[in-house]
């Protein structure tokens, strides 16, 4: 230790170092890791309620056949926005939430490498998801293309609010690049000694390569915006063939940034479940190597097989194959994953807590999804389920209880380590159990009528789908509003829970436990030595 | 340890500050004031630019505050080399992002001219397109004859360099000059970055004020060349997909070179107050790699926009 730098410690540390500042600016100004997570955390569950809604009343017309609450330009409206609220104001702004509170806990860090920007880089958000959601009330209506807003709906036949929408997801962009650069930073370069890369915690590690995936698809989206924003009002003719550009090309622009981009969203829910199926099988993660392997492969293999979401535009033959075959290869990596975590269960001493529940529940249904993901591979096979709700199902599988059920968990096993209260045990399992159920109910259904043909994005459908689609609505009600039971359970445990451990856990592994509950406000202001066993679960 | 960048016991934690929601604030005021701008311009009707300049003079006033106090933060000895090895790692990351933005672009150039423009054309594996859209269409790139003249102007010409063997062409041809001046500019940064090294006050000062003087000689001669491709060539943003993707290409990438520029006077005016250590010239160092990156985006520009 250099007596030079604890010299200016004192300087540095006694005017701001003890505590929160009181008061709004402590979340306004604030450089905290922990007050930006938490920032994030609760923008990230407004999100899921607005978005949330919008697919309720998508359910509530679909609940019977025929036109009955909206019109179906509305109806539009209400796919598109919810698509988009969901993947960019829910889920991926929980998981950087995660990330906040998360990273420097298990790397022996103080804070984020770049405490500033983090505060930039969250309160830029709330900005970009006014400014989106404010389309809605525009003069033509808000955006009403998808949430792939494809051209030339997205340009040509857009409503004029797409500019604003256009620049919403430049905001959105600009956020995401300035988080994954300060995740980046702070895993490369704030671990405590000993602290070695192999040594990470899984969660950890999969938020490192999907920093890296956000960093080379978010500037793409950015760049595939601004080309829209130039053909509609500067008359350029990118995706227009009458000037020699192609609206196909908007498609390939579009998903070689959305692929990777569902990535973006479940590789640091694998991270957060192999950090929790350990903890509750009382054994650590087997296979720890070949997780960190199998990751990398996905992230590496997901920037190679945009095109299977248009084995119907018209794409030479071997361009088909070949993405066919890439994307069948990404179930090789994926499979070690799955083999990994039953593993891990296998023999060990389980418990069935709720963040536990929900990790399982990860488990057994994104792998549903993953299996209709490999139907839908099949090029021959897709030119029948393209567009249907089969493609619904298989996606709402992988990020509902895939992507969503993690972020429940982990909000559910590190909630005693932030705030120093335990949740209501009960009331979550009563939570899980209705969101399992309810989830189930609302999806497993439209394998079935996607199969038997219902397009997606339509708001009537023929008779024979009036079955399904009712069971599907009754699920998505009882699944929205148990969502409310999980608002109430956080709240209760932050105000009343019961005194939590510093190792909350019985089986929990690695730095973030050795902390007092609730975690004091700079993590580590020295850090620890690190030893492989308590390095990570 | 006596060196204080290896030591890894403290790391600074900026205290809480306004700088940040500040210019989420002006992001937010610039981008709607461009909006409503953009909309009113299609509409018709009378573009209030208000809300764009509020924004755009929050955002450049609270970055300029912001940079201002990571500045004195440094001198006053706060920094430690951890903290400068996040910002390198920031720096770096940042620019691979701006890498794939103009990957994005090339991207559009690549598909366009080798597959879409041939399809439309009637040749290739989706000639089909061609046949039943535009059967006269001939493919040929640049594309000076659009599939549908009425919907897009043709550009009169392309900004495409002269054959190989014309010397005097290529001798009136300011691209080949812009690629010069760049790739110049890029060793005149590098001399100044020597001379921090050798703490030579005298050739730091001369060499980065060079290096800015090219910038703006690039940045004035590009303009030369719009001028003359709107007004000579009819080459235009609205005239096809040559155009389009001249334009976009060229223009992110002199706004760039603006950015670039100024970012390298603010360390010329820094230079100037006697800023920059050998071991301590980080603004410095990412001012120079973001001119390097620039210069880098430039070459496979003049390769692949103007040459090929
Ligand atoms: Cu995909």
């Amino acid at each position: 230790m250099s007596e030079a730098s604890h010299h200016h410690v004192p300087a540095v540390h006694d005017d701001h170092h003890h505590g929160p500042a009181s008061g709004l600016t402590r979340w306004l100004f604030t450089t905290n890791h922990k007050d930006i997570g938490t920032l994030y955390l609760w923008f990230s569950f407004a999100m899921l309620l607005i978005g949330g809604t919008l697919a309720l009343i998508i359910r509530a017309e679909l609940f019977q056949p025929g036109l009955q609450f909206i019109e179906p330009e509305f109806f539009n409206q209400m796919t598109t926005n919810h698509g988009l609220i969901m993947v960019f104001g829910a889920i991926m702004p929980a998981f950087v939430g995660l990330a906040n509170w998360l990273l420097p806990m298990m790397l022996g860090a103080p804070d984020m490498a770049l405490p500033r920007m983090n505060n930039l880089s969250f309160w830029i958000l709330p900005f970009a998801f006014s400014m989106m959601i404010s389309t809605l009330f525009m003069e033509g209506g808000g955006p009403n293309f998808g949430w792939t807003f494809y051209a030339p709906l997205s340009t040509t036949y857009a409503p004029p609010s797409v500019t604003f929408f256009i620049f919403a997801v430049h905001m959105m962009g600009a956020s995401s690049i300035m988080g994954s650069i300060n995740i980046i930073a702070t895993i490369l370069n704030m671990r405590a000694p000993g602290m070695t890369l192999m040594r990470m915690p899984l969660f950890v590690w999969t938020w490192l390569i999907t920093a890296y995936l956000l960093l080379a698809v978010m500037p793409v989206l950015a760049g595939v915006v601004t080309m829209m924003l130039f053909d509609i009002h500067f008359g350029t003719s990118f995706f227009n063939a009458a000037g020699g550009g192609d609206p196909v090309m908007f498609q390939h622009i579009f998903w070689f940034f959305g692929h990777p981009e569902v990535y973006i969203m479940i590789l640091p829910a694998f991270g957060v479940v192999s950090q929790i199926i350990p903890t509750f099988s009382r054994k650590p993660l087997f296979g720890y190597d070949s997780m960190v392997y199998a990751t990398s492969s996905i992230a590496f293999l997901s920037f190679i097989v945009w095109a299977h979401h248009m084995f119907t535009v018209g794409m030479p033959l071997a361009g088909q194959l070949f993405f066919m075959y890439a994307t069948m290869l990404i179930a090789v990596p994926t499979g070690v994953k799955v083999f990994n975590w039953i593993s891990t269960m296998w023999r060990g001493s389980m418990t069935f807590e709720t963040p536990m529940l929900f990790s399982i529940a990860f488990v057994v249904l994104f792998t549903i999804g993953g299996f209709s993901g490999l139907m839908l591979a099949i090029a021959p096979a897709d030119y029948q389920y393209h567009d249907t709700y089969f493609v619904v199902a298989h996606f709402h599988y992988v990020l509902v209880p895939g992507a969503l059920f993690s972020i429940i968990a982990a909000v559910y096993y590190w909630l005693p380590k932030w705030c120093g209260r335990m949740y209501d045990e009960r009331l979550g399992k009563i939570h899980f159990w209705l969101s399992f159920i309810g989830v189930n109910i609302t999806f497993f259904p439209q394998h079935f009528s996607g199969l038997a043909g219902m397009p997606r994005r339509i708001p009537d459908y023929a008779l024979q789908f009036a079955d399904f689609n009712m069971i599907s609505s009754i699920g998505a009600f009882v699944f929205g509003f148990s969502q409310l039971l999980f608002g109430y359970v956080l709240i209760k445990a932050i105000v009343s829970g019961r005194k939590a451990t510093s190792r909350v856990w019985e089986g929990a592994h690695g730095l973030e436990w050795t902390l007092p509950s609730p975690a004091p406000y700079h993590s580590f202001t020295h850090p620890p030595k690190v030893v492989e066993a308590e390095a990570h679960s | 340890m006596s060196d204080p960048s290896k030591d890894t016991s403290v790391y600074y934690v900026p205290e809480n500050g306004w700088h940040p929601i500040w210019v989420a604030v002006g992001v937010f005021l610039l981008v709607s004031g461009i909006g409503s701008w953009l909309n009113d311009l299609q509409a018709g009707v009378e573009p209030s630019r208000l809300i764009l300049i509020i924004g755009g003079l929050i955002l450049i006033a609270t970055l300029w505050f912001w940079f201002a106090r990571v500045i004195e933060e440094n001198s006053a000895g706060l920094v430690n080399g951890q903290l400068k090895r996040s910002y390198v790692w920031g720096m770096s990351w940042f620019i691979f992002s701006e890498v794939m933005f103009f990957l994005a672009f090339f991207g559009a150039l690549f598909y366009t001219r080798v597959l879409a423009v041939q399809w439309l054309g009637g040749e290739g594996e989706k000639a089909i397109t061609g046949d039943y859209l535009w059967p006269d269409f001939v493919p040929s790139w640049p594309v000076v004859q659009n599939p549908d003249p009425l919907v897009f102007n043709n550009p009169g010409e392309s900004m495409q360099a002269p054959a190989i063997t014309e010397i005097g062409a290529w001798s009136a041809y300011l691209p080949l000059w812009n690629t010069i001046i760049l790739l110049t500019s890029s060793f005149t940064v590098h001399f100044a970055h020597t001379a921090i090294k050798n703490r030579d006050r005298t050739k730091l000062n001369l060499w980065l004020a060079g290096t800015v003087v090219l910038g703006v000689v690039f940045l004035i001669l590009q303009v030369e060349e719009y001028v003359h491709a709107y007004n000579e060539l009819g080459l235009t943003l609205d005239s096809g997909i040559y155009g389009s993707t001249f334009f976009l290409l060229t223009g992110f990438h002199g706004f760039h070179v603006c950015l670039g520029t100024f970012i390298l006077a603010v360390q010329l005016g820094r230079a100037l107050k006697g800023h920059f250590e050998p071991h301590d010239c980080f603004g410095f160092e990412a001012a120079s790699w973001y001119w390097h990156f620039v210069d880098v985006v430039w070459v496979c520009l003049f390769v692949f926009v103007y040459v090929v």
